[in-house]
């Protein structure tokens, strides 16, 4: 059987508050996605889950990473963050709730949408965190 | 409908894209939310926000829309001009509110994007 060797690797260092280059590392990844000639429809589901993982690190967290990796049969998101956690994972997937401040609202996200439409858009999705210490999303969109 | 005739019919401002306003949208999402906009299917569509900043250009980025325009008289900065051009991106503003100019738009056969089925 042929194994699925990592074409790709990347990672991209997230700092809290950075909304001036906030969306910088999906944005590279969308390029490099767009270079590899991937599919158009795959390429907006890794944009739009990746973006919104970004801005939680952005907005929500300490700071962190997001991690890319591209394979044969699929793309691969990690979104690392230090930082206070989800209380409530079950709340947190729901549309429309928010824990974000009215200066995030101000700047259009907070909505209450970003793990809902990270989790339409992503084939695999898992959620691990733990309060006052890190969230980790791990995603993949199958090719 | 083509860039062209929306800028005439709202009497809009061109900041970037001058020399693409024959490119055609579809349909239009009229939206302060950007998580909102990330929700949808955005092929081909054209962005009414009151918003400016970054954040709009990245999700107009990431949901291939080109066409934007900001409503309530508002203008985009240097700053989001020269993220928007590495996009390839148009730029309007109208003075008209978000209501007015989606309606406006509406009423002159430009659709809104469909709604999401139920989940």
């Amino acid at each position: 059987m042929k194994e699925n060797h990592t074409i790709i690797r990347q990672e991209y260092d997230i700092i809290k508050n950075d909304f001036a280059r906030a969306g910088e590392a999906s944005s590279n990844i969308k390029k490099i996605l767009r270079q590899l000639g991937i599919d158009s429809a795959k390429i907006r589901k890794t944009a739009i889950a990746t973006y919104e993982a970004e801005m939680n690190i952005v907005i929500h967290s300490n700071g962190g990473k997001i991690i890319f990796s591209i394979s044969e049969d699929k793309i691969k998101i990690g979104a690392h963050d230090r930082g206070p956690g989800i209380k409530d994972i079950g709340l947190a997937m729901q549309e429309g709730y928010s824990t974000a401040s009215n200066k995030v609202r101000e700047l259009g996200f907070g909505a209450g949408m970003g793990l809902p439409n990270i989790k339409r858009c992503a084939d695999n999705l898992t959620i691990d965190s733990k309060e006052g210490e890190y969230t980790r999303l791990d995603m993949e969109i199958l090719l | 409908m083509k860039v062209q005739e929306i800028l005439e019919i709202l009497e809009c401002q061109c900041h970037l894209g001058k020399d693409s306003l024959d490119r055609e949208v579809h349909k239009a999402f009229g939206c302060d939310l950007m998580s909102d906009v990330l929700a949808f299917d955005t092929d081909k569509t054209l962005l009414l926000t009151g918003l400016i900043n970054n954040q709009v250009i990245r999700t107009a980025e990431m949901m291939d829309i080109s066409v934007i325009i900001f409503v309530r008289g508002k203008k985009p900065t240097k700053e989001v001009i020269e993220l928007a051009k590495i996009n390839n991106m148009i730029l309007l503003s109208t003075k008209h509110i978000l209501y007015t100019a989606c309606g406006i738009l509406y009423k002159n056969g430009l659709k809104g994007v469909p709604r999401r089925e139920e989940e």
